[in-house]
C-alpha cells in the first residue's frame, strides 16, 4: 500500500498509451493552468506530428509521436495495417527516488503530502544541478528566467480534491490519475487484457517499485519498447551511488589525514 | 505562528520532517496554495465554441475577468473533458490575439483607421439602405421577387441560434436573399441526404449512442482529430469488444486506434459503398424483416424509368443542353411530384425554359426536417420480387459493384473488403447493430449527397437506422452550424427547412403549400408552421387577409449559394457584404475568386475576433504580392468590427446531436467588441429609423417587422432568451407552446422556428437545463433539449419490430406497453406516443392519421426509409459511381465520367483539369486530398492566433508517400510545391508510409494529403490550400469539391511576385486547358 508520510494515499498518473489519439490537450490544458509560456518556436519539427519535441521548463506534458512500419499481430485482424502509429503523453515520473530532490541545495524541489515532487518557483535560485540530475531529462530551465519549471502533478487543484488538468481534459482518459495503488492495478489488468487480445509488447514503464528510481508516481502503458518513446530503458536515480561515494571519499579523506598525521609524529620523533 | 517558529531551520529540526525534503521545505507561498478554480467569484456555465461536438464548459470569473475555462464534468457528451483547442478556450477569448476596436479602411485606403463604434455603426446602416436600393429587384422573368442582389452576408455557424434567427429575420425583411454560412460548404450534403433518405437532415444518431455499437465504420471522417472529445464513445464501444473501422486515403490519428484501416482512393467511396450494398443483396445478408417493413424496399416504380444500367451511367429524363433532369420517370408507379399534375407541366416548362432555375434553386434542401412530398397511391410488393419493385431495381443498378470493380476503382485489395463486408454484415441484424460516422470526406464532392444517400442505404439494408448503436453519426464541425442550418442563414431556407419561396413557383401562400406539403405526415402541417412563422416575423400585421404577408418574402429564382454571389461580385451586381465570424479567403473554394469578388464591392463588413485574411486582402493578400492587384486601386470600404466570444454572451448553439445547449455569459465584452445579437440588432434599430415614415412599398417588410426586444446592461446587449422564446413561440394567450403539434395555420401562435418548438415550453429555457449525466440514463433527457422535441435517437420507432417489440433484449430501446397504452423505453419516442404498431389508416386519411403503426420514418410522405428517392434530389434517386471534376482516372463503370448534372462554371480564374484518358491529364497525375489537425480549428480564425495552438502545429504542410517524394524528388521536412490550373501553394513536406500509393485500374496512384487551416495572417501563417480548388459543385445543394483534386508537386517554395501567376499559367499552357476543359455534360454513349 502506498502511503505517504502522513499516512495518506500516494497519489499519480498513470498514463495507458494505447487508447492516445495524440490530440494534445493535455499540452494545452496544463499550459492554460500553470500559465506555462509557449516554447516560442513556430518552425516544423519534422518529428510525425511532434512539434514540442521534448519535457522542458515549457513543456511539461509532451505527446510523442513515432510512426512504425510495423504489423500488429493480432487475432481478430486478417490484413492488419502494416504502418503504425504510436503516440504516447510524457510527464514528470515523480520518481520515488527523486535525484532531482536529493540534489537540490536550496530546497526548492520537496515532496508533497501525495508524495508527488515539486519544484517551488519563490526558492528555486537557477542553479541547474536538478537539471542535469534528473535521469529522464524532464527538467529545464527558463531562458529569459534562469528557474527550473516542471510538472507539479497540479499540486493546488490536487490539494482541493480536484483532478490535475491534463487528466481532466483528456479526451480518451489515456491520462488517468488517482491512487497509485489502485492505477497499479488498473494498469496490470489493462495490460493481461491486451496480452489477451495478441498485443504481446503492451508493457508498463515505471510501475514496478524494484527500478532503479523505486518506481515512478507516474507511470505508463507501452506498446513497444521504452527506447521507442525515448524514454531511458532502464532509468537509474543518478545519485544512487551517493552513498557509496561518500563513503569512499569519507575513507580517502580518513586516510589522507591518517598519512598525514602520521608524517607529523614521525617528524617530532627526530 | 510566530516568525521563529517558521524559520525554516528551525522547522526543520524541531519538526518530523529532519532532512528538509518535506513539509520544512515548503515556502509560505506554497503552505498557502489555492487553485484558482476555489477562490473564483463564480462558475458559469459555457458550451465550448470550437467544434460541433459541444463540450460543457465551466467558466471561472474572479474581479470581473474570466480566469479559467475548463471541461463541465456533467455534460454527458463531453464527461468533463476537452480537446486542445477546447482547452484553449481561456487563451482564446482573454489573450491579447483579439482586436479590441473597430477599424475602417476607406476606399482606396493603405491602412486602418480607427472608427467609433456609434458611427461605424451608422455608416454601415447607410450603406446597407443604399445598395439595398441600387440592387432592388420587384420582378424578375415577369415575376414577383421582391429582393436586393445588392447585398450578401457570410457567416453563421459560430453563432449562436438568437444571432442567426435575428440575422436572417432582418435580411429577410430587407429583402436580401443572399445569406449564406459555413453550412453551404460544409454539411449542406447531409440535409438533403438524410432528409431524403428518412425525413430529417441531421444526425440519425447522437455521439453518446455510439458506446452500444457493436462495429463502427469511420469513413469519410477522421473521427479522433476532428471530434476528440466524441472519440471517446468510439473508445468506449471499442473497450466493450467493437470493431472499428476507419476507411480513408490517408492514415491518420483516427487510423492509429482503429481495428481495421481501409486505404481508399479519395473520391471513389460511392464504388466502396455500392460495392458493400451488392455484397449484403448478392449475399441475402439484408435484414428482410427491416426491410420489407420499414423501408420502400417493396414499392413498385414507374415502368417509364430506366436505370443507369440502361442508359451507361445516365438515368431517364436529362436533358443534355439544359443538364437537368425531369424526375418524372424516377416515381412510384402511382405517385407524383407533389405540385397538382396540372401545374407540373408548367414546372417543367419552367425547368427547361430557363434552364436550371427550380431545379437549381437546391429544393433538395429543404428536406431538413421533411422528406419530399408525394401525392397519388402506389402499390408494394412485399415479396421483393417484382422487377419494378425498389428492391430489385437497387440489386440491379449495383450489381457491377463487385469485389473486384471495388479493387479496380477504389484501389482496396479484395480480401480487404470482404474483411469490412464481413464485420458490418455480421454485426447487424437483431442482435448486433453497426454505426456509420462521417463528416466532410463524404460531403464535399460533386456527388456530395450520394455518397451519403449510399450509406442510408446500406444501414437500411442492414437495418441499422432507428436502432441503439446504429445509425448514421453526422459529424458536423463547428460549434452550432447544426443550428445555421436549422435557423438557417441560408439562402434557400428558412427557419424549420422551410423552403425559401421560388418566384416561378410560390406566388401565394396557398401556392407555397401546395408546392410543397405532403398530404400524409408531419409535413402536411407545413401550412401551420410557415403561418406560425410570419406571425414571428410580421406579428399583427400578418393577417389572414394579406397571405400573412407571406407577399414580404423575397423570392429566390435559382442558385443564389456563396459561390453564385462570389460571381455576382465578379459581375458587379452584388456590392455589400458582411463576413459574421466566416473567413472565405482561406475556407472557399477558390480563394483567388473570392478575393477578386471582394475587390469589387462597394463596402465589406468583417466581424470577427482577429484580422483575418477576409479582412486584409486588399492590403497583403496574394494578389498584392502578385501584383494582380493594387492596393490603392481597390475601391472597397471595409469595416472591422471586433467580436464578442462566448464567455461575453448568452446564447444557445446547437451541437451535432441536435441538442440545443445554452451558454451563460460570463463578464461583458469590453471596448468595441460586441456579440452578433447585438450588431443585429441595433443594425435593424438605425435602418429602422432611417426609414421611418417611408411610403415606399420596398420599405413595408422592414417597418412591420416585429424588433422589438428588450436589452439589459450599458452596453444594451440583446436579452438573449426573449429570442428564444420567440423561435419557440407561444399561442393566442400567450402561452409558450410544447410542441409543433399545437401550431395553427388561423395566425394564433407564433414560432420562429416550428422544430425548435418546445425548446422553452412552460417558459422555461429547456436548454439551459443542466441535469448531470451521472443522474440518468444513457439518452440523458434532461440534459438542455434536442430536435424534434427532445427525441435522442431519431426513428427509434425502428428500434421494436412491427408488433412492437424490440428486436432483441439485447438491443432493446423503444418498445410498445399494451397495459399503458403507449410507447416506452430509454428515450423519447419518435413516434406518435400512443399510437398503437397495429394501426393501420384508412384509404383516404390524410396527415399524422396516414402514417401507420410501422411507419418509423415519420416525416416521409410514405412512413418509409428510402433505398431508393424517387423526388427530392436533382441527380438520381440512387447513387452511382460518377468521378470527381478533377480525376486522373476514366470512370470504369460507365462511359458517363462526372456527374451529369454537376455545376460547373466556365470562369477564366476557375479552369478545369483534363481527366481520365484526356491526352493531358498526365500534367496534374497525383491526387489531392484535403483535411482538418485536431490542432486548428477550420479557416484558422479561432487557432492560429492562439500560441498555445500555433506552437502545436506551426507550420502547413503536405504528406507524400515515400515512393512519391522519390519520383518527385522530396525531401522530408523540407518545402515542395503543389500547384492546379487555379494556383500554386508551398508547403514544408513530411515523407511518411502512413501515404501508401494504390493500384488502381492497372496502374499506380499516389496520393497527396493537405490540411487547409493556413493563411498568411496570424501567429503560424502559410499558404490557403484553397488557392488550389476549383468551383465545382454538388448540383442539390451546391458544395465544393474539395476532398479529391489532381494536382502536381514539385521539390522547393514557389515562385513569388509575379512569377507566381506565370508558372502557373505555364501549367495551363501544359495542359492545353482552355473553357472547355472538364466543362462536358453527357459523355455516356
Amino acid at each position: 500500500m502506498s502511503v505517504t508520510n502522513l499516512g495518506m494515499p500516494r497519489m499519480g498518473f498513470f498514463t495507458d498509451t494505447s487508447v492516445c489519439i495524440g490530440c494534445k490537450a493535455c499540452e494545452v490544458a496544463c499550459k492554460e493552468w500553470n500559465a506555462v509560456p509557449s516554447t516560442g518556436s513556430l518552425d516544423l519539427t519534422g518529428e510525425s506530428f511532434d512539434n514540442t519535441s521534448h519535457l522542458g521548463a515549457n513543456t511539461w506534458r509532451h505527446v510523442a509521436f513515432i510512426e512504425q512500419d510495423k504489423p500488429i499481430p493480432s487475432p481478430e485482424q486478417g490484413n492488419s495495417p502494416d504502418v503504425r502509429w504510436l503516440m504516447a503523453s510524457d510527464v514528470c515520473k515523480h520518481c520515488t527516488h527523486a535525484a532531482c530532490l536529493d540534489v537540490c541545495p536550496t530546497g526548492a524541489l520537496f515532496r508533497t503530502e501525495f508524495d508527488t515532487v515539486v519544484v517551488q518557483q519563490d526558492v528555486c535560485n537557477g542553479c541547474g544541478y536538478c537539471v542535469s540530475a534528473c535521469p529522464y531529462g524532464v527538467l529545464g530551465q527558463r531562458e529569459d528566467d534562469g528557474r527550473v519549471f516542471k510538472c507539479t502533478l497540479c499540486y493546488d487543484r490536487i490539494g482541493v480534491g480536484q483532478e490535475p488538468a491534463c487528466a481532466k481534459a483528456c479526451p480518451t482518459k489515456s491520462i488517468q490519475f488517482g491512487e497509485l495503488d489502485e492505477l497499479r492495478e488498473r494498469a496490470q489488468r489493462r495490460v493481461d487484457d491486451l496480452h489477451a487480445k495478441g498485443l504481446h509488447e503492451a508493457k508498463l514503464y515505471g510501475d514496478s517499485p524494484d527500478d532503479g528510481v523505486g518506481g515512478n508516481g507516474a507511470f505508463f502503458l507501452l506498446l513497444d519498447e521504452p527506447e521507442t518513446y525515448g524514454l531511458p530503458p532502464d532509468p537509474v536515480v543518478t545519485t544512487r551511488d551517493l552513498p557509496q561515494m561518500w563513503k569512499h571519499a569519507a575513507m580517502a579523506a580518513g586516510t589522507l589525514l591518517a598519512g598525514l598525521a602520521a608524517a607529523f609524529v614521525g617528524r617530532r620523533g627526530r | 505562528m510566530t516568525i521563529l517558529s517558521r524559520w525554516p531551520v528551525l522547522k526543520q529540526l524541531g519538526g518530523p520532517d529532519r532532512l528538509g525534503r518535506r513539509d520544512a521545505a515548503k515556502s509560505e507561498v506554497t503552505a498557502h496554495l489555492q487553485p484558482r478554480t476555489v477562490t473564483a467569484d463564480r462558475v458559469v456555465k459555457s458550451i465550448c465554441p470550437y467544434c460541433a461536438v459541444g463540450c460543457g464548459q465551466n467558466v471561472y470569473v474572479k474581479d470581473e475577468k474570466v480566469i479559467q475555462v475548463e471541461g463541465d464534468p456533467d455534460s454527458p457528451v463531453s464527461r468533463g473533458r476537452l480537446c486542445p483547442k477546447g482547452s484553449a478556450s481561456l487563451q482564446l477569448t482573454t489573450g491579447d490575439a483579439r482586436e479590441q476596436h473597430v477599424l475602417y479602411r476607406k476606399p482606396h485606403g493603405t491602412s486602418w483607421e480607427r472608427l467609433d463604434l456609434a458611427t461605424a455603426m451608422d455608416m454601415v446602416a447607410d450603406r446597407v439602405i443604399k445598395s439595398r436600393r441600387e440592387g432592388w429587384e420587384w420582378e424578375a422573368d415577369g415575376k414577383r421577387t421582391r429582393r436586393t442582389l445588392g447585398i450578401a452576408s457570410l457567416g453563421g455557424a459560430t453563432l449562436d441560434n438568437e444571432e442567426n434567427y435575428l440575422i436572417k429575420k432582418l435580411f429577410t425583411a430587407l429583402g436580401i436573399v443572399q445569406v449564406e454560412n459555413q453550412a453551404r460548404v460544409c454539411h449542406s450534403s447531409t440535409v438533403a441526404a438524410l432528409g431524403t433518405s428518412f425525413g430529417r437532415g441531421g444526425s440519425t444518431t447522437y455521439l453518446q449512442d455510439l458506446q452500444r455499437a457493436d462495429c463502427i465504420v469511420i469513413e469519410g471522417s477522421n473521427f479522433a482529430e476532428a471530434h476528440p472529445v466524441g472519440f471517446q464513445w468510439v473508445m468506449e464501444a471499442k473497450a466493450r469488444g467493437a470493431t472499428i473501422i476507419h476507411v480513408d486515403p490517408r492514415f491518420s490519428r483516427t487510423s492509429a486506434l482503429a481495428d481495421v484501416f481501409v486505404p481508399i482512393r479519395a473520391g471513389t467511396d460511392i464504388a466502396w459503398l455500392g460495392g458493400l450494398i451488392n455484397y449484403v443483396i448478392t449475399n441475402d445478408k439484408y435484414f428482410r424483416d427491416y426491410v420489407v417493413n420499414y423501408t420502400n424496399a417493396a414499392t413498385v416504380i414507374s415502368e417509364k424509368f430506366r436505370d443507369t444500367e440502361d442508359l451507361d451511367g445516365l438515368f431517364s429524363g436529362l436533358d443534355p443542353d439544359s443538364r437537368v433532369y425531369d424526375t418524372d420517370t424516377w416515381q412510384y408507379e402511382g405517385g407524383e411530384v407533389a405540385a397538382a399534375s396540372g401545374e407540373r407541366d408548367q414546372q417543367y416548362e419552367d425547368i427547361s425554359g430557363d434552364g436550371d432555375s427550380v431545379a437549381s434553386s437546391g429544393h433538395s434542401h429543404s428536406h431538413g426536417s421533411g422528406g419530399p412530398a408525394l401525392r397519388g397511391s402506389w402499390r408494394r410488393d412485399e415479396s421483393l420480387q417484382d422487377p419494378r419493385c425498389v428492391f430489385q431495381i437497387l440489386k440491379r443498378h449495383y450489381s457491377r459493384y463487385t469485389p473486384e470493380m471495388v479493387e479496380q476503382v477504389c484501389g482496396v485489395p479484395q480480401a480487404l473488403f470482404h474483411q469490412v463486408a464481413e464485420a458490418i454484415t455480421e454485426n447487424s441484424g437483431r442482435e448486433r447493430t453497426t454505426a456509420f460516422a462521417y463528416a466532410v470526406g463524404w460531403t464535399q464532392h460533386t456527388v456530395g449527397v450520394q455518397y451519403i444517400r449510399a450509406a442510408s442505404v446500406l444501414q437500411l439494408l442492414l437495418g441499422n437506422i432507428g436502432r441503439p448503436g446504429g445509425g448514421i453519426m453526422a459529424l458536423r464541425g463547428h460549434a452550432s452550424i447544426q443550428g445555421s442550418s436549422d435557423i438557417p442563414t441560408l439562402f434557400d431556407l428558412l427557419p424549420g427547412y422551410i423552403p425559401m419561396p421560388h418566384a416561378h413557383q410560390h406566388e401565394t401562400l396557398d401556392d407555397f403549400v401546395a408546392a410543397d406539403a405532403a398530404e400524409r405526415g408531419f409535413w402536411a402541417n407545413m401550412r401551420a408552421y410557415t403561418v406560425s412563422l410570419l406571425k414571428a416575423y410580421w406579428g399583427p400585421a400578418a393577417t389572414p387577409d394579406n397571405d400573412f404577408c407571406f407577399d414580404y418574402l423575397p423570392r429566390i429564382t435559382g442558385s443564389h449559394s456563396t459561390y453564385e454571389t462570389v460571381q455576382a461580385q465578379l459581375d458587379g451586381t452584388c456590392k455589400g457584404y458582411f463576413l459574421l465570424g466566416e473567413n472565405p479567403a482561406v475556407g472557399s473554394a477558390n480563394t483567388k475568386m473570392q478575393r477578386l469578388g471582394m475587390a469589387e464591392l462597394d463596402w465589406l463588413v468583417v466581424r470577427d475576433f482577429s484580422l483575418i485574411e477576409s479582412a486584409t486582402w486588399w492590403k497583403d493578400g496574394p494578389e498584392i504580392e502578385t501584383g494582380e492587384l493594387k492596393t490603392e486601386d481597390i475601391a472597397t470600404e471595409v469595416f472591422f468590427f471586433p467580436a464578442a466570444a462566448h464567455t461575453e454572451k448568452n446564447g444557445s448553439f446547437t451541437n451535432t446531436n441536435r441538442m440545443l445547449q445554452w451558454h451563460h455569459a460570463a463578464v461583458e465584452p469590453a471596448n468595441d467588441c460586441r456579440s452578433d445579437m447585438w450588431f443585429m440588432l441595433h443594425l435593424g434599430n438605425i435602418i429602422r429609423a432611417k426609414l421611418a415614415g417611408s411610403t415606399d412599398e420596398m420599405d413595408r417588410p422592414i417597418l412591420d417587422l416585429t424588433w422589438d426586444y428588450p436589452t439589459e446592461g450599458e452596453q444594451a446587449e440583446p436579452v438573449a432568451e426573449a429570442i428564444l422564446a420567440e423561435i419557440n413561440g407561444w399561442n393566442a394567450d400567450g402561452e409558450f407552446l410544447s410542441g409543433y403539434t399545437e401550431l395553427k395555420d388561423d395566425g394564433s401562435t407564433v414560432c420562429g422556428c416550428w422544430i425548435y418548438c418546445g425548446c422553452y415550453a412552460e417558459g422555461i429555457n429547456q436548454t439551459a437545463r443542466r441535469k448531470p449525466h451521472v443522474e440518468q440514463g444513457i439518452s440523458a433527457l434532461e440534459w438542455c433539449w434536442a430536435w424534434p422535441a427532445n427525441r435522442r435517437e431519431l426513428y427509434n420507432r425502428a428500434s421494436a419490430d412491427p408488433d412492437g417489440k424490440p428486436w432483441s433484449e439485447r438491443k432493446k430501446l423503444i418498445w410498445w406497453d399494451e397495459d399503458e397504452g403507449k410507447w416506452v423505453g430509454d428515450d423519447t419516442p419518435d413516434f406518435e406516443a400512443t399510437k398503437p404498431p397495429s394501426y393501420r389508416p384508412d384509404e383516404d386519411a390524410t396527415g399524422i392519421d396516414a402514417l401507420s403503426g410501422i411507419d418509423p420514418f415519420i416525416m416521409q410522405a410514405d412512413g418509409k426509409g428510402w433505398l431508393y428517392v424517387p423526388s427530392g434530389l436533382v441527380d438520381g434517386p440512387m447513387p452511382t459511381h460518377y468521378e470527381p471534376q478533377d480525376s486522373p482516372f476514366q470512370n470504369a463503370l460507365y462511359h458517363q465520367q462526372r456527374n451529369p448534372v454537376r455545376q460547373v462554371f466556365a470562369r477564366d480564374h476557375n479552369r478545369y483539369h483534363p481527366s481520365g484518358t484526356d491526352h493531358d491529364a498526365g500534367v496534374f497525375p497525383y491526387v489531392l486530398t484535403t483535411y482538418r489537425l485536431t490542432e486548428h480549428f477550420t479557416a484558422g480564425a479561432m487557432s492560429r492566433w492562439q500560441p498555445y495552438l500555433a506552437e502545436l502545429q506551426p507550420e502547413l504542410f503536405c504528406e507524400v508517400s515515400p515512393a512519391l517524394a522519390a519520383e518527385r524528388n522530396l525531401e522530408h521536412n523540407g518545402w515542395a510545391t503543389i500547384v492546379t490550373a487555379r494556383g500554386a501553394v508551398e508547403a514544408r513536406v513530411l515523407v511518411t508510409s502512413r501515404m501508401r500509393p494504390l493500384h488502381v485500374q492497372g496502374r499506380t496512384v499516389h496520393q497527396i494529403g493537405m490540411p487547409y487551416h493556413w493563411g498568411p495572417n496570424g501567429l503560424s501563417t502559410g499558404d490557403a490550400m484553397n488557392e488550389l480548388s476549383s468551383i465545382a459543385l454538388d448540383p442539390n445543394v451546391h458544395i465544393q469539391e474539395v476532398k479529391a483534386l489532381t494536382v502536381d508537386i514539385r521539390p522547393g517554395r514557389r515562385p513569388r511576385g509575379a512569377d507566381l501567376p506565370r508558372f502557373v499559367e505555364s501549367y495551363r499552357q501544359r495542359a492545353r486547358i482552355d473553357e472547355n476543359t472538364g466543362m462536358e455534360g453527357v459523355t455516356a454513349r
